[in-house]
């Protein structure tokens, strides 16, 4: 896989660090709302298709890229600095309603 | 011992001669030959035994899908087992042996198992040994007492145990055009895009280039058409931009068309020339890739066909025309297609006698029949052999007229020395399945052709279907343009002089004779035969993925290179569909074997980048042992003479309490954090508050990751307004580094704040002891170092012996200490000068044993404890959290179960029978022993002998922490044997008041 760092040029994926999902809002960081931390830290889409994701050009100019990713054929549709591109205030409405463990709350 | 070898003709040097070794026997062949037309010339027609059934096996074929001649390389002492013979090139002093024989290949005791083969068909072992409980015995019980004997009866060549002493490489390769392949297709496709100005790469798997022009016998623009491809080659040899890989497989195709191959550099040569590799994997990101990969013929499946002297009939043309090898004296052909015709010929030609061909078709084109005719012996059209004769070499073959579909009549028996067969082609397209869509069924070439591309790729020659050069050359030439981007070209091709064939094979796969006794094979390295293939579909393991693992067609290390497409065909047969509807065999990489060690290449032992501190050839000259801390090398002890390890630092800890002692402390992470929102970028990243730290001080801070859990620990010294050196733990330096930027890049882009990673830039000594003050003062000039100027997590800066330094102190050992940091080129220098300065006090340099008692004795964490899954208050740091602002896992840490007090939290444990405690040993109430081990309620953490308080101790990390202490506990560690009683007790061991950091 090749990503075209918008500073470096293409570069092969072994030059990157990817550095997770980039379709999660994080709560506000006064936020108490376990809720929505734990959304923030644990849940995620996992789609079948396009997919933005973070990947740290960690052996180049270790910018943090926004990479718009096919997951099922890794064809990348764009690339672009994470600074440049403001981090989404909703996210976009997941591939299928996600179903929360009633027992979160519970203890084991 | 007959000798095979033709008078002349053939590719090889006969003027040189090479002598090799093969099962202790010695042999010759020529310069050019392989391990199997060396042996083949010399008349060995036996070369292994088979997997399951231990039948002797012949050469099948004459490349890399060899089926049964594997054997054992052995080389300096090694062993490379599992290499076709057919890919051993011959060098002087090769020494070889078969594989899967006892006591020697000819007389195999194994081959009992041949008798009991009605027992070991397909699914043998889920049968019996997933079975009902008999007696006293489980199935899984009764696995585990055969599965000795059968490991050992079944199988293939064993690895050895030496350390391979060979070398290996990776190489990154980039190209405009890679052709992979070099037959007339590869050459002209590459010739057309190097004479387009592109760079352009050409693999070939073989030593030479020109795949089948070397035995095809045809002739291209008036001559042989192997010379032709050497002038071809030549011509491309002598472009800059052109790189011609020969011995080198491409093996796999991934995204963003980049290609893994293997080149064999020096494994062929008698004297692998200094700092050559014995293999060279490259990854090759090609522009566009041209697969002109060829085809690989098929195998008719009958009744006995695997008896040695059974062989395709393009091996048999190969070792005739390539090797002047005569694979037999007198050869009966065995066809469903015009391709064998022409091997019949060659063979002939070579001075083989033709005792037939026998072809399952009723009629054959005008070309084959002239073939025929010059190949002389009996045509006979309509009939299919259906049985072989012979023990460890053919002796006959039995031939019934063959009328739809079925063998009828009396059989004939014809008394021939090999038997070449040809079941049709199957286009090499398992690159092409790991970069396209489903392969698509070919009624008309009764073959899987290439899919629809989904990576960046042209196919040409017979990859394509092509069956004759012409077409090949044309297809070359158009895809080696459209790759390069250049017009077509529609001047003549050389003239091709070829006979003209039918490349339909006809449908027939399997010649089944009803109540035969004798196995017909499908899968030759598997042992998979076709009533196996029967079994699995009465079974219901129809589809191909069920059929594949059911009977393990195509598992074997050739991966079904002959097998699949028979093994389908056999089962749409028996299932009355279509071949399509069985299922299409999707290919992964590897295409062949791949080496480990080429893989690996230099990311192993000697050749992983070592750092070293700027001091470390001072402690090496200092008598320290030099331990890898992950990829950094520091002291582990100053040992002297006759002293052990825990002596030593015994020692060192002993005289850092009692006077003074340094260790270097460079490898600890270190970050620059800059500007104006440097200090509020700290509060949010530390857990504590930094932003109130004054200008030449320094806090100990904690962080968490976003989950709430503790990452990393470390001291930031702030050194102005908008400047701050944060240190972290020596091996999370990297991890903290890129968790700061990803923050700074995601979360908080209006933060204006710089990182420098500046690690290597500093060269730090920590100075500890109760003398530690008066080491200073005899060294640092330019500043006071007394309490006042240099109070605890104070900062001055000044000079050691000239050179400039930043003194900090702060302390790990729970001791007066300083940590003095300089210029990373004056380490050494101020190193000297401290260890100068220290000696009227005995000052001692210590190592990281040391370090790891003055720590446990202190209860201080490290990465043992911050193991990623402690909270803060599990190591009794939750002073640490803030709650004046939030931070990074602020209110994740408060999650409910994370204040569980069952966690597993800080204590300390002593030894109560005086031995030494072992890490990672379990922890129990209960008393635990060899018979019986009680419940674990944690493990020990980090264990030393503390010589501040005369005993093994250790810390642990508890279920209930605190509240046990006081509590008589046991240690159960029943892998190294060790178990005893133990007292918990708090982890401030040693002076839990801290006066002595005071000083």
């Amino acid at each position: 896989m090749l990503i075209a760092c918008p500073y470096c040029g293409p570069r092969d994926v072994a030059e990157f660090t990817y550095q997770g999902d980039a379709n999660r809002p994080r709560p506000d960081p006064a936020s108490t709302d376990l809720d929505a931390w734990n959304d923030y830290v644990y849940q995620r889409a996992n789609p079948a298709g396009p997919h933005r994701e973070y990947w740290q050009h960690s052996g180049g100019c270790r910018s943090h890229l926004l990479v718009t990713r096919n997951t099922l054929t890794h064809e990348i549709a764009g690339v672009a600095f994470v600074r440049s591109a403001p981090v989404p205030a909703t996210k976009p409405a997941p591939a299928a309603p996600r179903k929360r463990p009633a027992s979160r709350k519970a203890k084991p | 011992m007959s000798g095979r070898r033709t008078e002349t003709g053939g590719r090889i040097d006969r003027l040189r001669t090479i002598r090799f070794t093969f099962d202790g026997k010695a042999y010759t062949g020529h310069a050019g030959d392989t391990l199997a037309s060396a042996l083949l010339a010399a008349g060995v027609t036996l070369f292994g035994r088979s997997f399951k059934y231990h039948r002797p096996r012949g050469l099948v074929a004459a490349g890399v899908d060899e089926p049964n001649a594997l054997v054992t390389v052995l080389r300096d002492g090694t062993r490379e087992p599992n290499v076709p013979a057919t890919q051993v090139e011959i060098f002087d002093g090769l020494v070889a042996e078969s594989q899967n024989r006892f006591p020697s290949l000819s007389f195999d005791l194994g081959a009992v198992n041949g008798l009991g083969g009605r027992f070991f068909g397909a699914g043998f072992y889920y049968k019996t040994f997933m079975g009902p409980v008999i007696g006293p015995l489980k199935g899984t019980r009764v696995w585990m007492l055969c599965e000795w004997f059968i490991r050992r009866a079944a199988g293939l060549g064993r690895a050895g145990r030496a350390a391979d002493p060979a070398t290996y490489e990776r190489v990154n390769a980039f190209c405009d055009v890679l052709v992979v392949g070099s037959g007339l297709a590869g050459l002209v496709a590459a010739r057309a895009a190097a004479l387009e100005g592109k760079r352009v790469i050409l693999a070939e798997a073989d030593a030479t280039m020109g795949g089948s022009a070397n035995w095809s016998g045809e002739r291209i623009g008036g001559r042989p058409a192997d010379e032709w491809a050497e002038d071809t080659t030549a011509e491309l040899a002598a472009m800059d931009n052109v790189r011609l890989l020969p011995r080198t497989t491409v093996w796999g195709y991934y995204d963003g068309n980049t290609l893994a191959a293997t080149e064999r550099v020096s494994g062929h040569k008698a004297q692998a020339a200094k700092a050559e590799p014995r293999h060279r994997t490259w990854t090759i990101r090609a522009g566009t890739v041209v697969l002109a990969t060829g085809a690989l013929e098929r195998p008719i499946v009958f009744p006995g066909n695997d008896r040695p002297g059974v062989m395709l009939a393009g091996a048999a043309e190969r070792y005739a025309n390539e090797f002047g090898v005569l694979p037999g004296r007198r050869i009966a052909l065995f066809a469903n297609n015009d391709g064998a015709y022409r091997a019949a010929a060659a063979l002939a030609a070579a001075g083989a006698g033709i005792a037939a061909i026998v072809d399952v078709r009723p009629a054959i084109s005008e070309g084959a029949r002239m073939l025929a005719g010059m190949a002389g012996g009996e045509l006979l059209l309509g009939h299919a052999v259906t049985g072989t004769q012979g023990g460890t070499a053919l002796s006959g073959i039995s031939v019934r007229r063959f009328d739809a579909g079925r063998p009828t009549g009396e059989a004939r028996a014809l008394p021939v020395d090999c038997l070449a067969v040809s079941g049709g082609w199957s286009p090499v397209i398992h690159l092409a399945s790991q970069a396209g869509q489903k392969p698509v069924w070919s009624d008309e070439r009764q073959a899987f052709l290439p899919p629809e591309p989904t990576q960046n790729w042209l196919g040409a020659g017979a990859f394509t279907g092509a069956a004759i050069t012409a077409e090949a050359l044309a297809q070359g030439r158009a895809a080696g343009l459209k790759a390069a981007g250049g017009k077509a070209d529609r001047t003549k091709q050389p003239e091709v002089e070829a006979p003209t064939l039918d490349p339909a094979p006809a449908p027939v796969f399997e010649i089944a004779v009803p109540d035969g006794r004798e196995k017909a094979f499908v899968d030759f390295q598997h042992d998979v035969t076709a009533d196996d293939v029967r079994l699995a579909r009465r079974e219901g393991f129809v589809s191909v993925e069920h059929m594949k693992r059911y009977t393990t067609l195509g598992m074997a290390t050739d991966q079904g290179k002959t097998s699949n497409v028979p093994g389908l065909a056999i089962m749409a047969a028996e299932r009355g569909v279509p071949i399509p509807e069985v299922g299409t065999t999707r290919f992964r990489a590897p295409y062949a074997s791949v080496s480990l060690g080429s893989i690996a290449a230099e990311r192993h032992g000697d050749l992983r980048p070592a750092r070293l501190t700027p001091m470390h050839d001072w402690h090496v000259e200092h008598g320290a042992v030099m331990q890898a801390a992950g990829l950094w090398f520091r002291p582990q002890i100053y040992g002297l003479p006759g002293e052990t390890v825990e002596q030593a630092y015994v020692r060192e800890a002993r005289t850092v309490r009692a006077g003074a002692g340094i260790v270097d402390v460079s490898t600890l992470g270190k970050i620059a954090v800059q500007g104006p929102d440097a200090a509020a970028f700290l509060d949010r990243v530390y857990t504590n508050t930094f932003s109130t730290l004054p200008v030449g001080k320094a806090r100990y801070g904690l962080m968490l990751r976003e989950d709430g859990f503790v990452f990393d620990d470390g001291t930031t010294w702030r050194l102005g307004e908008n400047d701050f050196l944060m240190t972290t733990t020596t091996a999370n330096a990297a991890r903290v580094m890129q968790h700061l930027e990803y923050f700074l890049d995601v979360v908080w882009p209006d933060l204006r704040v710089h990182l420098t990673s500046v690690t290597d830039e500093w060269a730090g000594a920590a100075v500890a002891g109760p003398d530690a003050r008066k080491v200073l003062e005899r060294a640092v000039t330019g500043t006071a170092v007394d309490d006042a100027a240099l109070p605890f997590m104070g900062i001055v800066r000044g000079e050691v012996d000239g050179a400039p330094v930043m003194v900090c102190r702060l302390s790990f050992s729970g001791e007066l200490a300083y940590e003095v940091y300089c210029g990373a080129g004056h380490g050494t220098h101020v190193w000297e000068a401290l260890v100068e300065a220290g000696e009227p006090f005995g000052i001692v340099p210590y190592g990281l044993e040391a370090l790891g008692t003055l720590r446990i004795e202190k209860g201080h964490v490290t990465g043992s404890e911050i193991d990623g899954r402690t909270t803060a208050r599990d190591l009794h740091l939750d002073g640490l959290l803030s709650k004046k602002k939030p931070f990074i896992g602020s209110a994740m840490a408060n999650r409910e179960g994370l204040a569980d007090p069952d966690r597993l939290s800080l204590v300390g444990v002593v030894s109560l029978d005086g031995r030494p405690l072992n890490g990672g040993a379990h922890v129990t109430l209960a008393q635990s022993g060899p018979g019986g081990l009680g419940e674990s309620i944690g493990h020990l953490t980090a264990v030393c002998y503390s010589p501040a308080l005369q005993k093994y101790v250790a810390l642990a990390l508890l279920r209930g922490g605190s509240a046990l202490h006081g509590t008589r506990a046991f240690v159960s560690d029943p892998m190294r044997g060790r178990f005893g009683p133990v007292e918990i007790v708090s982890h401030h061991f040693f002076d839990p008041e801290g006066s002595r950091l005071h000083g």
